[in-house]
């Protein structure tokens, strides 16, 4: 099992996802930059949070076009993992790999803090091993997902709704929803569930010198494949 | 060589959070005349040679995203 850690100019989580997945998990990461064409011996993407080009015109809009990219959708498209957090999840809805947007919290701020996140889908490799709430750092200024009630009807049918904020005890509440997200989601899934975005940091959550390690419920969906590999 | 200027706008159905922060701020001047405030993009293109549909080619690849955003297009000169 190889990851790829796509590193685009201005990202600065791709260390924390190297360190996490090769150190924590202890699985193999490699980096490769967003010019690549090629992502022939990986097993499973992670697209790093951060800044690619400076979050210019949209957060995540010129790293969804970078070279990479089609090599990703095609890792997609192929039923691989593929995982975004954060600038990462910004990426995958830009590139079109993910349903919806992300924009400007609601109350503007950048938000940096530990919030709680309920798995509404629990079969997915990404969330099966989710059973009970987690408590995840997220860090970001435009995280607030934006879907109309159709897109949301249709991602609670279609069983793509990853996460959504929520208490410590689970449950909803607009103080939880921290930057306004609709209906509380904070990370969703594709039509097959193989496609991951969410803006909190499991990578940030995998030692517990870090504060959390509840990160490995999210990440340790990467073993489950690379047992099978 | 054309200017042309991209207007870039969020859907009118999306909350411009800072637009919003904005008209509070403005209300507070005691522009009490206002009742919104709504913040998009001017991206000003020159080109060689002006051809409608690859500017708005440009438009859907890069510049605006349809899901969240609309855009115009003016030809300046």
């Amino acid at each position: 099992m190889k990851v790829a850690v796509i590193r685009f100019p201005g990202s600065n989580c791709d260390q924390d996802a190297f360190h996490s997945l090769r150190d924590d998990l202890g699985i193999g990461a490699e980096y490769v930059w967003h010019e690549s064409h090629s992502l022939a011996g990986f097993d499973a993407v992670f697209l790093p949070g951060g800044f690619s080009y400076g979050d210019y015109l949209r957060c995540g809009a010129m790293a969804a076009r970078a070279p990479v990219m089609e090599e990703v959708k095609r890792f997609a498209k192929e039923g691989k993992p593929v995982i975004g957090a954060c600038n990462g999840f910004q990426m995958l809805c830009e590139s079109g790999l993910l349903p919806g947007a992300l924009l400007l919290n609601a109350e503007q701020k950048f938000i940096c803090k530990d919030v709680y996140l309920k798995a509404e889908n629990r079969t997915s490799i990404w969330t099966r091993g989710v059973d009970k709430v987690l408590r995840i750092p997220i860090a970001h200024g435009e995280g607030r997902y934006v879907a109309d009630d159709e897109l949301v009807a249709r991602l609670e049918g279609n069983g793509q709704i990853a996460f959504r904020y929520v208490t410590a005890s689970g449950e909803q509440s607009d103080e939880a929803n921290v930057n306004g997200s609709a209906h509380s989601i904070a990370g969703v899934l594709n039509e097959s569930g193989n496609v991951l975005g969410l803006m909190p940091h499991p990578e940030r959550a995998t030692r517990a010198l870090l504060g959390s390690t509840d990160g490995f419920a999210i990440l340790n969906g990467l073993k489950l494949i690379a047992s099978n590999l | 060589m054309t200017t042309v200027r991209v207007y870039v706008t969020l859907k009118p159905s999306l909350l411009d959070s800072a637009g919003r922060t904005v008209a509070g701020a403005l209300q507070k001047l005691g522009y009490e005349e206002l009742t919104q405030a709504r913040i998009g993009k001017l991206i000003e293109l020159q080109v060689e040679h002006y051809d409608d549909a690859r500017v708005k080619e440009m438009c859907d690849k890069l510049l605006a995203n349809p899901v969240i955003e609309d855009y115009q297009i003016e030809v300046v000169s």
